[in-house]
Parts: structure tokens; sequence; C-alpha cells
């Protein structure tokens, strides 16, 4: 990015933030991208002729007689097949040491598609998780986070569910990640041997939180040309959105604004739903799905950045550690993925609603028999039997570490079932009970 | 013509410096190279005019021109907007080009090229005035009244009038001449601003007509009348959304008005794509043939999604004009009240709670206010009946939307998070929530004709038994099993037997997705046969298993077809078992 020939160059900066710079100049659009002493810069605000610019790496030792230069246009991505296999920096300069990416340029954090011209989601995305595949399935074309706390395995959830789904392309950004898991996700992608399908986009916490806004779109930017020019299935991984949602009130700080719950900017809703909702299934086929991560502090979902998102997004996956069988299961009963309907049942086995309700009916009555034990009280023999169900459906079930078909998950259910309870216990629709119940 | 030009750019906020008077709520249209951007004023200081813009603000510049129309947002009302899918500001969205969206580019929610056979139903000589039908066109099935435009609020004569016979909706189909002789043509086309309510109607009296949605928890313990409002809400997760789809496939409307503000593109899609090839129950045609969506997802620009509500709200009253039954539902009112909460904060306005702007509680009621029965002055009636959903920011119901919600609406279905958590749907919350209604006189007078002389003490039966089971699980749970006595394991399950049969309704099952009131009177008066039985039980071990079975026969009785062969067969079986223990 060098400066060009004929370009107004403004030196006289009015005012320094820790985020923002002010310098008086004309003719400059808004969010229109800028160099201040070489560093990459945005407009964010214009007031006649002052205009405020948010620089992503900080202002630390800039002067006021630093050099703007404005370049005319909005942050790009330079998109192409040789995007694949690459590693980018949030400006989608390469950090792999391989040489620029030669291809279209393309605005990021574009338009978004027209509602009418999306297409229902309606192909499932096998995980091969049962706490995922059978309770909580995903569909092409959903947007869902992880809602964990940070001690929680979620990158390596996240890793497994992207070797494991069939997606042309994976697009992982990175947003305040460490430098040991950058590292993790890099080594798994190519001891998998899939990175020539991978393409990351990485501000680790060496890099300024400021620079993380720009990670979603990069990715989103790279992810619609895959999908909506070449019609492929693309899977996006965020992690951690906690952190991007952090870089806003930084900057929402600083500008000013008045802060409405936990601090966040009051926008926050729109400023999510501007990224999730680039999840889409494409009409000629292409798709993109989003699976992110949102860490909690304590659990608390009632923050605004959980609350937000769980609004936006078509569900939630939590992770829990089950002391009963000592792993970390996918918790069935805040875990929900909306788009379920769509594909259960349908194209999965009929039989599929009725028995993941059922499981979870009776994991609910476990729970309740759990809380009872804890307090003392007698146990009664349905009781019994609820707890060690509940334990051998954790087990062979909701843990992680469990790899199976769908259809497997639904018989080694209904064996359970079969185990523990009558035929009034269980209580699915007789059609199901005279196929499946096996005397 | 006042003109402007842009000095300031904050987000969707710019402030434009203008020549000549501005209008609070005008529309403009700020000129970036070939394209136009829409704003609304919403503040005016000195000649700076403060905008905001419908659309992404991307690359606008300081210097840009702006032309202002002289008007305030307005929707264009006339035949052939059933089964449209329209954005926020009422821009066909099936008529733009591409798969994603432009900026600055407007459709014609109408078809101009479209004939309609039209009839008239006045003649000339008639005194008319704003509402008043002038004739007819069939549109769909809906017979859409062709009508005075209302903002002529005097009185009018009729000069002359259209024969029938096939018209587009810009010819003209009447003349009228005011009290002066001066002449006004009337096409089927006419311009309402949204933020005024159309008032063309003679009164509006308390509704009283329950209104059928096929949802047992709403029709049977806390109903819904025509005209009525009411509002969903719920931590996510909870089921909002699905909840008022199924009120929306099932509901006794002439018309559906759905206003997706601010939420999951995919949840429109799911509109658009079941909505046609579901059968309305009562018509036999498509349910898409009853209904317009109003679509702002929630990644569309906001101040457009603010404007959506409104723009729903007004093809509402224009429909409840021609004495129709308008439904009109709205998925978030938390996301409208959160665009409002944007604007206010970029204009730095001294916050209320939470940060949202200090009238938002008049905001909200003023909005629902605009529901209602009402008579026309033809002696016709119509009606719009509102539910909104509400999304409160962490499943908190005393933040500042649900509260202000809660003084404007009269019917409250409050989502439980716990319910949802234990599958049990739709998750509504027996004991917290309401219907008004059932206190109106006139609302149980309607009740007992329409369904049965005892319907609403039965009703009042039930709602006590899942209060007094309610009481009795809690007591279960500190005492333990064997420290209370039986009979609260009896009130506890003969609860549960309620909950799990009237209230818990399966939405993705063909038969038990929706029942129809002789079906829910039906279901409702052989439970609560049961809970009146004295049961013998030894033991409280005893009570569960028995009372199971029972669920399991009455819910294999939902899911069959009523009153088939399959039905009596669970039923006779259900009544045996009862017998086995009844206190003889």
């Amino acid at each position: 990015m060098t400066t060009q020939a004929f370009q107004r160059i403004y030196t006289k900066l009015q005012q320094i933030t820790k985020a923002t710079v002010t310098v008086q100049a004309t003719g400059v659009g808004n969010e229109e991208m800028a160099m201040v002493s070489g560093r990459l810069s945005q407009v964010v605000k214009i007031m006649g002729d002052l205009v405020t610019l948010q620089i992503f790496s900080g202002t630390e030792d800039i002067g006021t007689d630093a050099e703007v230069v404005f370049l005319g246009r909005p942050p790009v991505l330079k998109v192409g097949e040789q995007l694949a296999g690459r590693f980018f920096n949030a400006f989608g300069q390469p950090i792999d040491g391989g040489p620029e990416v030669e291809g279209k340029e393309v605005e990021i954090g574009g338009p978004s598609v027209n509602p009418v011209r999306r297409m229902q989601p309606s192909e499932l995305i096998t995980t091969g998780i049962a706490g995922i595949d059978l309770n909580n399935t995903l569909v092409t074309g959903q947007k869902i986070p992880f809602f964990a706390d940070p001690d929680q395995p979620f990158n390596q959830v996240m890793s497994l569910v992207a070797l494991r789904a069939e997606a042309d392309k994976i697009i992982l950004g990175g947003m305040g990640l460490s430098n040991d898991d950058y590292l993790y996700y890099k080594s798994a992608f190519e001891n998998a041997g899939v990175l020539d399908r991978i393409i990351s986009f990485v501000n680790t916490t060496e890099n300024p939180p400021v620079e993380r806004l720009l990670v979603p779109d990069m990715c989103l930017a790279a992810a619609e040309y895959f999908a909506a020019e070449k019609n492929e299935k693309v899977l996006v991984l965020l992690t951690d959105m906690t952190l991007f949602c952090d870089a806003l009130s930084i900057v929402s700080n600083r500008m000013d604004q008045i802060p409405s719950k936990d601090s966040m900017p009051g926008s926050l809703y729109s400023d999510l739903a501007k990224i999730y909702e680039k999840a889409v299934q494409f009409p000629d086929g292409g798709s993109i799905t989003i699976v992110a991560v949102t860490t909690l502090s304590g659990g608390d979902i009632t923050h605004a950045i959980p609350d937000n998102t769980g609004y936006i997004t078509e569900g939630q996956l939590f992770l829990r550690r089950d002391s009963d069988i000592s792993k970390v299961i996918v918790d069935p009963f805040r875990s929900l993925s909306r788009l379920k309907q769509l594909v259960i049942g349908k194209k999965t086995r009929a039989d599929h609603p009725q028995v993941m309700n059922t499981a979870i009916r009776l994991y609910a009555d476990a729970a309740n028999a759990k809380t009872k034990m804890e307090n003392g009280f007698d146990l009664t023999d349905y009781d019994e039997r609820v707890l060690r169900f509940a334990k051998e459906y954790s087990l062979h079930l909701l843990a992680i570490d469990v790899n199976l078909e769908v259809d497997d998950m639904l018989d080694t259910t209904w064996s359970l079932f079969r185990k523990h309870f009558s035929k009034a216990e269980v209580g699915i629709k007789e059609e199901f009970m005279k196929i499946h119940w096996k005397e | 013509m006042t003109k402007g030009i842009v000095k300031g750019i904050i987000a969707n906020l710019v402030l434009i410096e203008v020549d000549g008077p501005v209008s609070q709520n005008e529309i403009c249209y700020i000129v970036k190279d070939d394209v136009k951007l829409m704003a609304e004023v919403i503040k005016v200081l000195k000649n700076i005019a403060y905008t905001q813009v419908f659309e992404s603000t991307r690359g606008l510049r300081p210097g840009d021109i702006a032309e202002f129309s002289a008007h305030m947002l307005e929707v264009k009302l006339g035949p052939g907007m059933l089964s449209k899918n329209y954005d926020g500001l009422q821009d066909d969205l099936n008529k733009m080009e591409g798969v994603f969206l432009k900026k600055g580019e407007y459709t014609d929610p109408l078809d101009a090229d479209v004939k309609w056979q039209f009839k008239p139903l006045a003649k000339p000589g008639d005194k008319v005035s704003g509402g008043h039908w002038l004739g007819e066109v069939p549109e769909s099935w809906i017979a859409h009244k062709i009508m005075v435009p209302f903002y002529l609020s005097g009185n009018y004569q009729v000069k002359s009038i259209a024969e029938a016979g096939q018209y587009k909706v810009d010819d003209t189909i009447a003349t009228l001449t005011n009290t002066q002789g001066k002449e006004i043509t009337v096409t089927m086309v006419q311009k309402w601003p949204v933020k005024i309510p159309i008032k063309t109607y003679k009164e509006k009296p308390r509704p009283f007509k329950v209104m059928e949605t096929g949802v047992r928890t709403i029709d049977t313990l806390n109903p819904m009348v025509e005209g009525g409002t009411g509002f969903i809400p719920g931590p996510f997760g909870c089921g909002k959304t699905v909840l008022q789809h199924a009120i929306s496939k099932n509901a006794d409307a002439d018309l559906i008005i759905v206003a997706a503000c601010g939420e999951r593109a995919n949840e429109v899609v799911e509109l658009f794509v079941e909505f046609p090839e579901l059968d309305d129950p009562r018509t036999g045609r498509k349910l898409m043939e009853r209904t317009i969506i109003i679509c702002n997802t929630s990644n569309m620009p906001v101040a457009a999604r603010e404007a959506s509500v409104y723009t729903a709200m007004t093809i509402a009253e224009y429909y409840r004009s021609m004495g129709l039954k308008v439904l009109l539902l709205a998925d978030s009112t938390s996301r409208w009240a959160q665009a409002l909460r944007e604007m206010s904060n970029r204009m730095e306005e001294l916050p209320g709670p939470d940060a949202f702007p200090m009238d938002l509680p008049a905001i909200i009621s003023n909005f629902y206010s605009r529901a209602g029965y009402v008579i026309l002055n033809n002696g016709s009636t119509g009606s719009i009946t509102f539910i909104g959903t509400v999304s409160p920011a962490g499943g908190n119901l005393k933040e500042p939307v649900t509260e202000s919600t809660k003084k404007a609406a009269r019917c409250f279905y409050a989502l439980s998070q716990q319910r949802a958590d234990s599958k049990r749907y739709p998750a509504v919350d027996p004991i917290d929530s309401y219907s008004k209604y059932l206190e109106y006189d006139e609302v149980i007078e309607n009740l007992n004709k329409l369904v049965s002389p005892t319907w609403v003490d039965d009703v009042l039966l039930a709602k006590n038994l899942l209060l007094r089971g309610r009481e009795s699980y809690e007591q279960i749970n500190i005492l333990g099993d064997d420290g209370v006595p039986l009979v609260y394991h009896d009130r506890y399950w003969k609860s549960e037997l309620i909950d799990r049969i009237i209230l818990q309704q399966d939405g993705f099952d063909k038969i038990d997705q929706s029942t129809p009131m002789e079906r829910q009177k039906y279901m409702l008066e052989l439970i609560l046969g049961i809970c009146r039985t004295g049961f013998e039980f030894e033991s409280f071990e005893e009570v569960m298993p028995y009372f199971i079975k029972m669920v399991n026969l009455c819910k294999q009785m939902n899911y069959a077809e009523f009153k088939s062969p399959d039905f009596h067969r669970f039923e006779s079986e259900l009544n045996e078992t009862v017998a086995e223990r009844r206190v003889k």
C-alpha cells in the first residue's frame, strides 16, 4: 500500500486520542481508508472539514505533524483461488512468508443478500458428535456459536467440527487468538492434510486489539467469493467473538458514545447481526455456514455479548464437564440448533425428532432425581432408572469424543430406552415403537 | 423545493445544511453518484437538518447534494399488496435484481401494469368522505375496496364513477367535488404517511369477539380477541418465533401481516418457503394468498427497521378500513426499540433506562393503540389484532421494553426458559401469563355462547388446578416425596395432565399443531373430568406410573384425527384406566 502520485497529503492533526486522530481535510468519503504515518486507518466521523480516523494499530508515537494520505476507497480484500491454503493478518496481508495474492479487489463488509433470494437451508452438516448431530443438528447456511468458558476445550471441538464437516473451504478468523492456539489450529489442519482448503485471517494477542474489527469482514468477503461466485460450501470459524466485541467497545468509548448494557455500544446488536447474517444458502448451491465462539465470564449468558449473540444466531452450543463420566459433553439442555427441524426426520430417519425429545425429557427427569438425591430424599425405582440411563446416555452419546453416524446414534438411544424403561414411560408414537422397540 | 448540502456524517446520521424550510420527519434524498439514498429528518438545529439515512452511508462525502421531498415517509396503498414481500420501506423485494441488495434501489410496491376487475359501489351524487367505499376489485379472495383517499376528511360528492370493467391502478376511477365545486380525481392508489394513524372509522368499541389461533395454551387458557393486543416476551431459544408462526398459520383472520423486524433472515425465508405451500384451513387456498410480509432483517439498515413496523401497521389499517379482520405480527419489537436507541445515541440525547430514549414507553403504547376493533362509517366492522414479540436483554423481564409493553398490551404470553429447557413447548408459562380479556364481561358472554355455557368457569378451574399443582410440586421438592400427604402427589399429577395434554402441543405434528375450538372443548372437558375424579392410591409410588399411563393415552388422542376410530380406541382405553382406581 504505497502512496500514489498526485495524492494530497494532510499534515495538520487537530486531535489525537488513544485510538483516533482528527485531521482537517476535504473531499473525503465516509468509511474511506487512509494511511496515517504509514498506519492503516479508516474514516469514522466527518464534521464539516474535520475528519476523524480510527487507527487500527493505535496512535502511539503519532505526532501532530503526521502525514495523512487518503486512499479513496473503502477497505478491500483481493480475492481469488490463490487465497486457499494461506494465512493473513487482519488487513489481508500474508503472514506466512508467501507472496501477495493476485486477484480482484472486493469491498469488505459489503451489501447483504436480498432475503427473497435466499434459499432455505436444507443440507445436513454431520460432525460425528452426537451432542450436535443427534440433538442439535447443524445445517448449511446456519450460524451458531459455542458459548464456552475460557477454560473449556472449544478450540479442539471447533477444529473437530471443521475437519469432519465436508466443506469445500474452511475460513478461520482468529481474533485475539493466543499464539499457542493459532499454532494448534495450524498444525491440526496440516496434520489432517487439509491445508489447501483452509484460509486464515489471524489477529493474535500480540497484535493491537482494534485490528480485530476487520477480521470477520475479511473472512466473510473471502467466503462470499467462494460461495457466491464459485458455488462452494464454505465453513467460517470465528473465534473469539467476545474479544471482537471488546474491541468495539474500546472504539465507541474513545468516540465518547453513551454505552448501553455492560459498557457495550448501543449498536452491538446491529454490529453482530451484520456479521452473522452473512451466513446464507445461495440459490446456486454455494453456502456460508458460520460456527463461532463466544467466551463467557463465569457462565453468565445474560451479559450483553452472549445475549445479543443468542438473539441473532440460530441456536447455541454449550460445553459442560460431566463429573459422572468425567468427560466434556455437549449440554443437551441449554444447547439448541434452531435449524435442525429442517433436516431431522427429513434428511435423517423419521423417528429422529421423537427419539431426540424423549431422550432429553428423560435426561431432564434424571436431573430432577439428582437434585432429590443431593437433598437427601429417597429415590423411587423410576428415579434410579433415569439416573442409570442418564449416565449411559452421557457416556455413549453426549461425550464429545464419540464419533458415530446418525443412524447409529438413534439405534444406541433406542437400546438405552429398551434397557431402562417401559413402553409407557418412553411414550413415543406407536408407528415408531412398532419398528424400533425390539422386544 | 428545499435543497441541502451534506456537512457531517456519523454512521447513518447525516447532517445537512438546508437552503429553505424543512419539517420534522420529512423525507429527503442524498444524491451520491448516480444513486439517491433515502433519509428522514429527525432533528433540526438552525439551518442544519439531522437525518437518518435508510442505507449504508459508506462513501458519502461532505458537499454531496440532498433534495427534500416535502412529505413524510409514506406507503403506497392499493390493490396488489397481498402475497408481496416488502422491505421496511415498502419496496417490493421480488422486483429487485441480483442476489445482493443494491444501495439506493427503490421499487414500486404495486404493479402498474396489472388490470383489476373494478365494480362500482357508489354512484354519482353520493355524499362521501375519506375512507368511503367507492368500488371494489377482487384481490385474491378479498373484495378489495377502493376508497376515497383518507386525507379527504370533509364533505365531498361523487361527480362521476367509472363503469364496471378492467382498470390499472393509476387509472381514474372516480371524480369527486368538494363543497366549493373543486374537482378531485381518484385512482385506485393513495399514499399515507406511516407515522400517522388512519382514523376514518366511526367508533372503536371494546373488543369482544374471541379470535381462534389453534394454539391451545392461548385459545383455552388465555384467549386473544379480534382487535386485541398481546405480546410474547421470552429469552432466546424459548420459541417466540415458532409460536408466532403457529399463530399466523392457523389464526382466524382474513389477512395476516408479518413484520419481521430486525430478526434472522433464515426465519423469514422459512415463511417465504412454507407459506406458498401451506393450505389455509379456512379457505382451502394457500396461506401466502392472505399474507403480506414486511421484512427488514437484522443486517438491513437500522433506520429502515424502525420504519418497518409503521409500514406494517399502516397497511393493516388500510385493510381494516375495508371491513377486514387483520392479524398483525411483529417480531421483534425489541429490535425496533433498539433502532430507536441507536439513533438517540448518535444524536447524543440524554439517555433513559438502559440507554433507551426517554419517550420509549410513550412510543410503544402509541403504537399498540393503533390496533383495535372498529365500526366503520357504513356500519361494517374491521379489526387489527396485534401480537408483538419482545426479546428482553438477558431474559430479564424487568427491562424497559418489556415493562413498557406490559403497560400497553392486554395479553401477556410469558415464555419461560425452564419450560423450554425441559422441551415443554409452547413454553408459555401458564401461571405468569394472562389475558385481560378473560375479565371482560362481553368476552365471557361471547365465549360461553361460542363454546359451552360453562366454558369460562372450566377455564378458570383449569387455571386454578395448575396453580395448585405447582404449589404441591414445590412442597414435594422441599419436603420430599414421602414427607407430604398423598393428595399432594394427586394434585401435582392432575396439573401435569392438564399441562402435558392441553398446554403442550407438538408444533411439528400435522394433526397436533392446530386444534379447532370444538376439539379443545372436548379435550378440556375430558381432562377436567379426570381431574374431578377421586383416585385411590396406597402409596405415592403408585401415583406417577398411573398418571403417566393416562398422559400417554391422551397424547395418542392428540396425535389422532379427531373422533377417528383410533381416537375413540385410545379414549375407551383411557376410560378403562380411569375406572381402575376411581373411588367407588
